[in-house]
C-alpha cells in the first residue's frame, strides 16, 4: 500500500510525514516522529492517556487517523513547556505530587490545559466532569482535582 | 506533638524523576526501540477450555516479513517447583504453561503462539494465517462450580493438598488451608449473639494504565538484553532464566519507567517470548499487549466466596470467630488464599477462630497479586459481618472495633504474635475526625470498616557514591511506582545530613546492583529504605576514617553531624569541621572514592492498619450510589514524604471504591470474557469520586531507624465494607455479593420493595 503524504504543524513547527491509512495519529506521534510522550493506555478512546490538542480541540489522538492531520495545528505534552521554563501546571503537579506512576500524566496536563484554556475558573464538579476521560488508577484523582484548583487560581490572580 | 527530630524526613520536596514525567520524557516500557527491531505478537486462545490437537504455522513463517514463529515447543519443559512471585508463588511447571499453552488452552486469551515481523500489520497477518485445531472441552468460570464433584478438570494430575490423606480423585480444589486459634465451637457455645453471611467477590483487574510491554535484543553469543515494564527486573531475570535455561549472569534486565503494576507486573508474560523470538531472528524484538490482551491475558486478583460467623457477648466482647474463604485462582494453582486467611481476623483479639481456605483453578487466567492481595476478600466478609454484630448490638461501629481491637501482645490466629502495632490508635484518630465527628448529611448514611496488611521485608541491595563534589548518588533495584525514589532520597539526606537536593537516586538496572525483591508488599520504602541508610552509614563510616586520617587522630574520636566530620570532643584536637564536599574533594589523597554498600534480608516490616469512613446516597430509582465524603486513617510507621503517603491512601481507597461499585470480568456462555475493554470494565473516573480526606496516624516501627511501616496496601483493605456498611443504614439491606452496581443494587431493592409498601 502506497503511504500517504501529510503536512501538519505539531508544537509550531511544521511537520511532513509520511503515513500509512491504518495509522492513528498516536502510532504517527509514537513511531515516525518519537514523540512518545503521549501514551496508549487502550487504543480506544477510553483512558486519554494519548489526549492532543488538534486546532485547540482536546482529541484522543488513538482516534484519529494521521491522515486526518493534513494542515491541522497539533499540540501534545512535548510542547506544553516553554524551553526549560514548566507550564504552570507540569510545575504544580510535581509540587503536589499529582502523579504517581506517571503514564496518564501527559494525557491528564494536556486536557487540564484545554480546560483551562477554555475555562479559567472551574468549580471542583467543572474540573472532575473535564477529566472524566482521563483515567488514572493510582492517585485516586484527588492531588490532580486540586493541583488544577491551584493552578487556576494562581492564573487568574497573574492575569489581574 | 512534639517536634520532628528529623530534618528531611517528613518533609515534602518535588520527586526527582517529577519534570520528566510531567514533560513527556520519562520512558515507559513501549518508548523504548532499539535499531532493526521487529515486532512480536501473540495468537491467544478464543476458547475457554481446549486441547490443543495442532499448531501449524508454515504459512506464517513463509510470509513475507516474517521472521520468527515460536510455540511451546521453543520452551523447555519444566519441573513441578515452586517459587516466590511477589507477594504469592507460583509454579514453574505452570509458568511456563501460562506464557504459552502446551497440552491445552486453560481460558480465553491464553497464548498459543507468537511471531515476529518486520511491521505490527505483517504479525497481526501472519497470526492470521496460524492453524491451530482445537478440541473444545467444557469448561468451568466460577469458583461454586468449579468446586462442584462434577466439574470439568482443568488438571488431570491435581490432587487437592492440605487434606489428610490427600485424596486420589482429580479435582480443581488445589489446596486446603486451615488455621486454628483456642476452640471456636466452645466459643459460639459461650455466645450471646451470633451474627453471620455469606458474600461473593468478582475478580478485578489491577487496572494498571500502562499495557505489559517488552524489548529483547539476544546475541549470537548468548548474552540478553531486556528492557521490561516491570515490579521486579530481578524477577523477570530470574523467570527467563528459568524458563530458558539461560544463566543470569547472560540477561540484563533494565527496568523502564513503570505505568501502574499494584502487584500484576510481578510476573512474566512477555519477556521469555520476545527472548525467544529475538533468538530465533536474530533481531531485538519489540512487543506490547494492547488493552484487551491485558484483560483477557494478565492476572486480574481472585473472585471467591466468603462465609463469616461472629459470636459475642451483649457488651461487645467478640468470643468466637469463624470464616471459610474459596478464591479463584484462575487457571493455575494459587490464589492469594493463605493471606486472605491470615488477614481475615486479624484486626481483633479473638479467643477462638477457626479459618478454612480453599485455592480452586477455572477456566480464567492465572490470577496475579493486586494490592494486599486476598485481604480485601476476607474483609469484605468480615468488616460487613462486624457491621451486623454492631447495628444487632446498638453499638457503634468504631467502639465494637476498639472494644475488641488487636494490640501489642495479640497472638494472631496464624501465628505471630503482634508487636508494637496502631490499630488503637488508628481507631482512636478516625473516631476523633473531623468526618466522624460531623453529623451524617439527610438522606445519607455512614459506613465504617478496618483493614489488615502484614507488609513484607525481604532482600534489597544499595549503594551510595560520593561525587568528587561532595554530592551523592544513591543507587537501588526497585522500579519507582509512586514516589519511592523521593522516599530514598530523604533518607539518605538525613543521614548524611545533606541537602535532598544534592542526593540523586537511581535505579540500576540487574547487571549494576545486587539482588532486589520485587517492588511490592508495601516493602520498598522500608526494606530498601533501610538497605540505603545501611548503604549511607557505610559510606560515613568510611568518610569518619578519610577525617581521621587528615586530623591524624583514631576514627572513633571523629563523629558525622549535619553533613561534616567533628572531632568527637576538645579532648581529641581543635579541628576544623570537615565537610561532605571537602572529604570528597581529598578522597584521592586518603584511600580513593568513598562508596558505601549494604545488602540484607529485611526482618521486622511493621504490620498496617487502616480504617475508612464513607458517607453515601442510593438512588433507590437507578441504584446509583454516590459517594459523598470519603476518609481513610492509617497508622502510616512515619510518613517519610507525606504527600506519596496520602497518596498511596488516596489511591487505594479509590480502586477499593471500583471494587465495591463496578468492577467485574463478565463471561458469557461460552467462557469468553465480554468486557476487556475500559469501557465495559469500568474503573473510577474523577467525577464518580470527591475529594479523599486522610488522616495519618505515626506508630513508628521499631525495626526500623525511621520507623517505617508500608502503606500501599492497607488502603484497598477497607473500603467494600465501609461502603457495604453505609449501604445497609441507607437501604435496610445488606449486600452479599460483589459488586455493588446500579443493576445489582436496584434489583435488591425492588426485592425488599413490595414487603415495605405492605408495611
Amino acid at each position: 500500500m502506497s503511504k500517504l503524504h501529510v503536512s501538519t504543524i505539531i508544537n509550531g513547527e511544521p511537520t511532513e510525514f509520511l503515513c500509512d491509512g491504518r495509522q492513528t495519529v498516536l502510532d504517527v506521534l509514537r513511531e515516525q516522529l518519537s514523540l512518545t510522550g503521549s501514551k496508549e493506555g487502550c487504543g480506544s478512546g477510553d483512558c486519554g492517556a494519548c489526549s492532543i490538542l488538534v486546532d485547540g480541540r482536546l482529541v484522543c489522538s488513538c482516534l484519529m487517523l494521521g491522515a486526518e492531520a493534513e494542515g491541522k495545528s497539533i499540540e501534545t505534552i512535548e510542547g506544553m513547556a516553554s524551553g526549560e521554563e514548566l507550564h504552570p501546571l507540569q510545575k504544580k503537579f510535581v509540587e503536589m505530587a499529582a502523579l504517581q506512576c506517571g503514564i496518564c500524566t501527559p494525557g491528564v496536563l494536556v486536557a487540564s490545559k484545554a480546560l483551562l484554556d477554555r475555562n479559567p475558573d472551574p468549580t471542583e464538579t467543572e474540573v472532575r466532569y473535564w477529566l472524566a476521560g482521563n483515567l488514572c488508577r493510582c492517585t485516586g484523582y484527588d492531588k490532580i482535582v486540586r493541583a488544577v484548583m491551584d493552578v487556576a487560581a494562581e492564573m487568574r490572580e497573574t492575569a489581574r | 506533638m512534639s517536634a520532628r527530630p528529623y530534618k528531611w524526613i517528613g518533609t515534602r520536596p518535588n520527586r526527582p524523576d517529577g519534570a520528566d514525567k510531567v514533560t513527556g520524557r520519562a520512558r515507559f516500557g513501549a518508548d523504548f526501540a532499539l535499531p532493526g527491531q521487529l515486532h512480536g505478537k501473540v495468537l491467544r486462545s478464543p476458547h475457554a477450555h481446549a486441547i490443543i490437537k495442532s499448531i501449524d504455522v508454515s504459512a506464517a513463517a513463509a510470509l513475507p516479513g516474517v521472521k520468527a514463529v515460536v510455540t511451546s515447543k521453543d520452551f523447555p519443559e519444566q519441573p513441578n517447583l515452586t517459587v516466590p512471585a511477589g507477594e504469592m508463588q507460583v509454579n514453574l511447571r505452570d509458568v511456563t504453561r501460562n506464557v504459552m499453552a502446551r497440552e491445552k488452552v486453560l481460558y480465553d486469551g491464553h497464548a498459543v503462539a507468537a511471531v515476529a515481523a518486520t511491521t505490527e500489520a505483517i504479525a497481526n497477518e501472519a497470526l492470521a494465517l496460524i492453524k491451530v485445531e482445537y478440541e473444545v472441552l467444557p469448561h468451568v468460570i466460577d469458583v461454586e462450580a468449579a468446586m462442584a464433584p462434577d466439574a470439568p478438570i482443568l488438571n488431570d494430575q491435581l490432587r487437592t493438598e492440605g487434606i489428610d490423606p490427600r485424596p486420589e480423585n482429580p479435582t480443581n480444589i488445589a489446596k486446603r488451608l486451615d488455621f486454628a486459634k483456642g476452640d471456636a465451637a466452645a466459643g459460639f457455645a459461650q455466645a450471646e449473639i451470633v451474627v453471620q453471611h455469606r458474600y461473593t467477590t468478582q475478580p478485578v483487574h489491577q487496572g494498571y494504565i500502562e499495557p505489559h510491554a517488552a524489548l529483547a535484543s539476544a546475541s549470537a553469543d548468548g548474552q540478553v538484553q531486556v528492557w521490561s515494564t516491570t515490579q521486579g527486573h530481578f524477577q523477570v531475570r530470574g523467570f527467563c532464566s528459568r524458563l530458558l535455561n539461560i544463566e543470569t549472569s547472560q540477561i540484563r534486565v533494565t527496568p523502564t519507567e513503570i505505568g501502574g503494576g499494584f502487584g500484576g507486573k510481578t510476573v512474566v508474560y512477555l519477556e521469555p517470548v520476545a527472548i525467544r523470538l529475538s533468538q530465533k531472528s536474530g533481531k531485538p524484538v519489540k512487543m506490547v499487549m494492547s488493552r484487551e490482551e491485558v484483560f483477557r491475558a494478565s492476572g486480574p486478583t481472585s473472585g471467591g466466596i466468603v462465609e463469616v460467623k461472629i459470636g459475642a457477648m451483649k457488651d461487645g466482647t467478640i468470643v468466637a470467630a469463624e470464616c471459610m474463604v474459596a478464591l479463584q485462582a484462575g487457571a493455575f494453582p494459587g490464589s492469594p488464599v493463605g493471606p486472605a486467611c491470615m488477614c481475615s481476623f486479624a484486626c481483633y483479639d479473638i479467643a477462638n477462630i477457626k479459618v478454612v481456605g480453599f485455592d480452586v483453578v477455572s477456566n480464567r487466567p492465572k490470577v496475579a497479586a493486586y494490592r494486599a492481595p486476598g485481604a480485601p476478600i476476607s474483609c469484605w466478609g468480615v468488616e460487613s459481618t462486624m457491621d451486623m454484630l454492631a447495628q444487632e448490638l446498638g453499638m457503634d461501629p468504631i467502639e465494637l472495633r476498639l472494644k475488641n481491637a488487636a494490640k501489642e501482645g495479640t497472638k494472631t490466629h496464624y501465628g505471630p504474635t503482634f508487636n508494637r502495632i496502631g490499630l488503637v490508635e488508628t481507631l482512636e484518630a478516625a473516631k476523633a475526625s473531623p468526618h466522624y465527628q460531623s453529623p451524617v448529611k439527610r438522606g445519607f448514611a455512614r459506613g465504617v470498616a478496618a483493614g489488615f496488611w502484614f507488609n513484607v521485608g525481604a532482600d534489597s541491595s544499595a549503594a551510595v557514591h560520593v561525587g568528587e563534589d561532595g554530592t551523592v548518588t544513591v543507587i537501588s533495584g526497585n522500579p519507582d511506582i509512586g514516589g519511592s525514589r523521593a522516599s530514598l532520597a530523604l533518607m539518605a539526606a538525613e543521614e548524611l545530613g545533606i541537602d535532598y537536593n544534592k542526593v540523586r537516586p537511581i535505579i540500576a538496572d540487574t547487571a549494576s546492583i545486587g539482588f532486589n525483591f520485587v517492588t511490592g508488599g508495601s516493602r520498598v520504602t522500608f526494606a530498601t529504605g533501610l538497605a540505603v541508610v545501611n548503604a549511607t552509614k557505610d559510606a560515613v563510616r568510611d568518610l569518619k576514617i578519610r577525617a581521621a586520617k587528615i586530623w591524624e587522630v583514631e576514627p572513633e574520636a571523629v563523629i558525622w553531624e549535619d553533613g561534616m566530620a567533628k572531632p568527637a570532643s576538645s579532648n581529641v584536637g581543635e579541628f576544623e569541621p570537615l565537610s561532605l564536599a571537602q572529604l570528597a574533594a581529598m578522597a584521592g589523597k586518603t584511600g580513593g572514592p568513598i562508596n558505601g554498600h549494604a545488602q540484607l534480608n529485611a526482618q521486622g516490616a511493621g504490620p498496617g492498619f487502616g480504617v475508612h469512613i464513607v458517607d453515601l446516597a442510593v438512588d433507590p430509582e437507578t441504584g446509583i450510589v454516590t459517594i459523598d465524603r470519603y476518609t481513610a486513617v492509617q497508622d502510616v510507621g512515619t510518613a517519610i514524604h507525606p504527600s506519596y503517603v496520602e497518596g498511596q491512601l488516596q489511591g487505594g481507597a479509590v480502586q477499593g471504591i471500583g471494587w465495591a461499585l463496578n468492577e467485574e470480568y463478565i463471561y458469557n456462555a461460552r467462557g469468553r470474557l465480554d468486557n476487556a475493554g475500559f469501557l465495559d470494565y469500568r474503573i473510577p473516573v474523577a467525577s464518580d469520586l470527591p475529594m479523599i480526606e486522610t488522616v495519618l496516624v505515626e506508630v513508628p516501627n521499631p525495626a526500623h531507624p525511621y520507623g517505617v511501616r508500608g502503606v500501599g496496601e492497607v488502603p484497598i483493605v477497607p473500603p467494600m465494607a465501609a461502603i457495604g456498611n453505609a449501604i445497609a443504614r441507607a437501604t435496610g439491606v445488606r449486600f452479599g455479593d460483589l459488586p455493588m452496581s446500579p443493576p445489582r443494587v436496584s434489583a435488591a431493592l425492588d426485592a425488599v420493595r413490595p414487603a415495605m409498601a405492605a408495611e
